[in-house]
């Protein structure tokens, strides 16, 4: 008897439930279709990008028949010159240290800024100074590049004399670009940490600083390392205002205030003055493949931190 | 029903907005539509002018009032930067009816075969004078004198005649058509670019160096040319509209647009439009060009130069 009527009162909850069921269904289908189609078209768009570049820039060695050791090796880039060299060395140095140097520039700040925010005071810290740091990222690069150009270089000039333009100030640029990017991972990761790892720490009698020390900074150091290479990422690849305060000399630069270039700024001082299919053209290509290689090699490095952090 | 509210805010703010962007378009298209209305003109057609950012303001302001020209109503001008090359690029491969170019095609198309098929139109000329740092103390350089700053074997501006100062190079990037006309006509010969040597590939950021930078050197268009800034003398010869037009000066390239083949009969009448008098007397000149019709010497693309 009971069973029954409990079998009849299932039913009638079902019966109206049954269209909004269908409904569910086809829900579920045009969503699932519509992300699969975006997925498709998503990836359609990373590999024609990919073979664009690279079938562009492999160009330069197969059909123009410059080699391959002279372009990642060579110190001489004269590329209208008779002979033309096109030795993309003082390129590739420049945007490493560039890169290197801004991320030891941001790094520590990021960290005590993260940490501020999250760790010393969470309230107010979190509240004021990660919109401000929000805000950072929202600044159009130009705008970096033209504070750079109107206030680092005639800084750096007056202080160091000579032209004020250089590595020192491409990274100083760069290192502020940066900032957002490192300091909001590494917050994410401080804050993702579990509480009960701080109380344990506290109930040892460590203070707050050997926390920090010992405890918290050890056990997110692979996701602290995450955001100074997605920092690094974007830095590589940030080509506008370093373009404006490098100098752009095609060299590698001996001092820190002489004027180097960057892959990124070449490619983007040049690429409008060529020819497509010119040899120099699909030169500026080979450099975007070198930066397009690059970006992979901090993706497969983010990963590898990743993997390191589950465990 | 209040869970609701939030998502039915944000459609009509969507639906506001769209409404918004709509009666723009609307306004726009009806405008048009007032002004080429009645009369069944006979040219129509888009134009897309593509390349050098020199040049792109004149086309700019001329494609303008070009087609606010009863006659020319149907036409529709267009215009891009992107650089000498690009512009030669696209209208090459027919992707750009105009091509814009600070050099002669010859210069940066290697395949002759295409160049010949190219249509050369010079529209204005533009002069480069080289500038420095207003303290560097000299006033007159000699085409020897350049050639040693610009290559390097002069460092310090009391070797020319001014004071004891390293001298800075404030130079273009090699593939630029701006270098390429100082290197031909004020320099005589290409040069590598030394180390510790500045590029820039914008006129402002150029101007903006030399005049702040102690020491600096570097070349500009005429329409740069301002107080914060020496102005260098080529060999005793000032840079001015006049000495150019006369030849004096020879530190000049003119401003190319090219077209794939003849034209088509809005693309001419929109050539023939610069270069009338109506654009050559006052907005080549405002802009700081210097009008073709002015010229008493003319250039080909060899670098000679006829009377």
């Amino acid at each position: 008897m009971e069973q029954t009527e409990g079998g009849t009162v299932m039913n009638n909850k079902l019966k109206p439930r049954r269209p909004l069921r269908e409904k569910h269904y086809w829900e579920e289908w045009t969503g699932r279709i519509y992300t699969s189609i975006c997925v498709v078209f998503l990836i359609v768009v990373m590999f024609s990008i990919v073979y664009f570049v690279a079938s562009k820039g492999l160009s330069t060695f197969f059909q123009d028949g410059v080699s391959m050791r002279e372009f990642l090796t060579g110190k001489t880039w004269n590329p209208t010159g008779e002979p033309a060299a096109y030795g993309a060395l003082p390129f590739i140095t420049g945007s490493f240290i560039t890169t290197l140097l801004a991320a030891l520039i941001a790094s520590p700040l990021s960290l005590c800024a993260a940490l501020f925010m999250t760790e010393i005071v969470p309230g107010k810290g979190k509240k004021i100074l990660q919109p401000a740091i929000e805000l950072l990222s929202g600044i159009p690069s130009v705008v970096y590049g033209f504070i750079g150009l109107s206030v680092i270089v005639p800084l750096l000039r007056s202080m160091f004399g000579g032209a004020g333009v250089g590595i020192a100030a491409g990274c100083l640029v760069l290192s502020v670009m940066i900032l957002p990017t490192v300091t909001s991972i590494m917050a994410d990761a401080l804050s993702a940490l579990p509480k009960g790892l701080r109380e344990s720490s506290y109930a040892l009698g460590a203070t707050r600083w050997q926390t920090i020390y010992r405890v918290i900074i050890p056990t997110v150091l692979p996701a602290l390392l995450t955001g100074i290479v997605l920092g690094m990422a974007r830095a590589f690849g940030e080509a506008l205002a370093v373009q404006m305060v490098i100098g752009n000399a095609p060299h590698v630069p001996t001092s820190l205030l002489e004027s180097a270039s960057t892959l990124t700024s070449v490619i983007t001082l040049s690429m409008g003055n060529t020819t497509m299919g010119s040899v120099h053209n699909n030169a500026l290509w080979s450099m975007a493949l070198v930066l397009l290689v690059m970006t992979f090699v901090f993706v497969i490095l983010v990963r590898l931190l990743e993997r390191r952090n589950r465990v | 029903m209040f869970k609701k509210l939030p998502f039915i805010l944000m459609t009509l703010t969507f639906v506001l907005v769209l409404a918004a962007c709509g009666s723009k378009n609307d306004a726009g298209t009806e405008g048009s539509n007032n002004s080429t209305g009645e009369t069944a003109t006979e040219l129509s057609g888009n134009i897309l002018a593509v390349g050098s950012t020199a040049l792109q303001p004149l086309v700019e302001q001329a494609g303008q009032k070009f087609m606010a020209v009863d006659e020319y109503k149907n036409v529709m001008v267009q215009v891009q930067g992107g650089g000498s090359g690009t512009g030669l690029t696209q209208v090459s491969e027919g992707q750009a009816t105009i091509g814009n170019s600070d050099v002669f095609a010859e210069e940066k198309i290697d395949d002759a075969a295409k160049v010949s098929e190219l249509k050369d139109h010079q529209v204005a000329v533009v002069a480069i004078a080289p500038v420095s740092n207003k303290d560097a103390g000299v006033q007159d350089l000699t085409k020897q004198q350049l050639i040693d700053i610009f290559s390097g074997k002069i460092t310090n501006w009391k070797d020319v005649g001014g004071k004891d100062q390293a001298i800075v190079i404030v130079n273009r990037p090699s593939s630029s058509g701006t270098r390429a006309t100082f290197e031909n006509f004020a320099l005589g010969t290409k040069v590598e670019d030394i180390q510790g040597s500045i590029q820039e590939d914008s006129s402002g950021t150029v101007k903006k160096l030399v005049a702040e930078t102690p020491g600096a050197i570097g070349y500009l268009a005429l329409s740069y040319l301002d107080d914060s800034l020496q102005v260098l003398k080529y060999e005793g010869v000032e840079a001015t509209v006049e000495n150019v037009e006369a030849g004096t000066y020879p530190v000049w390239a003119y401003e190319h647009m090219y077209t794939k083949g003849d034209p088509d009969a809005a693309t001419k009448a929109f050539l023939d439009y610069i270069l009338s008098d109506e654009i050559q007397q006052n907005d080549v000149t405002e802009l700081g060009y210097i009008p073709v019709s002015g010229m008493k010497v003319k250039r080909d693309a060899a670098g000679t130069v006829t009377q």
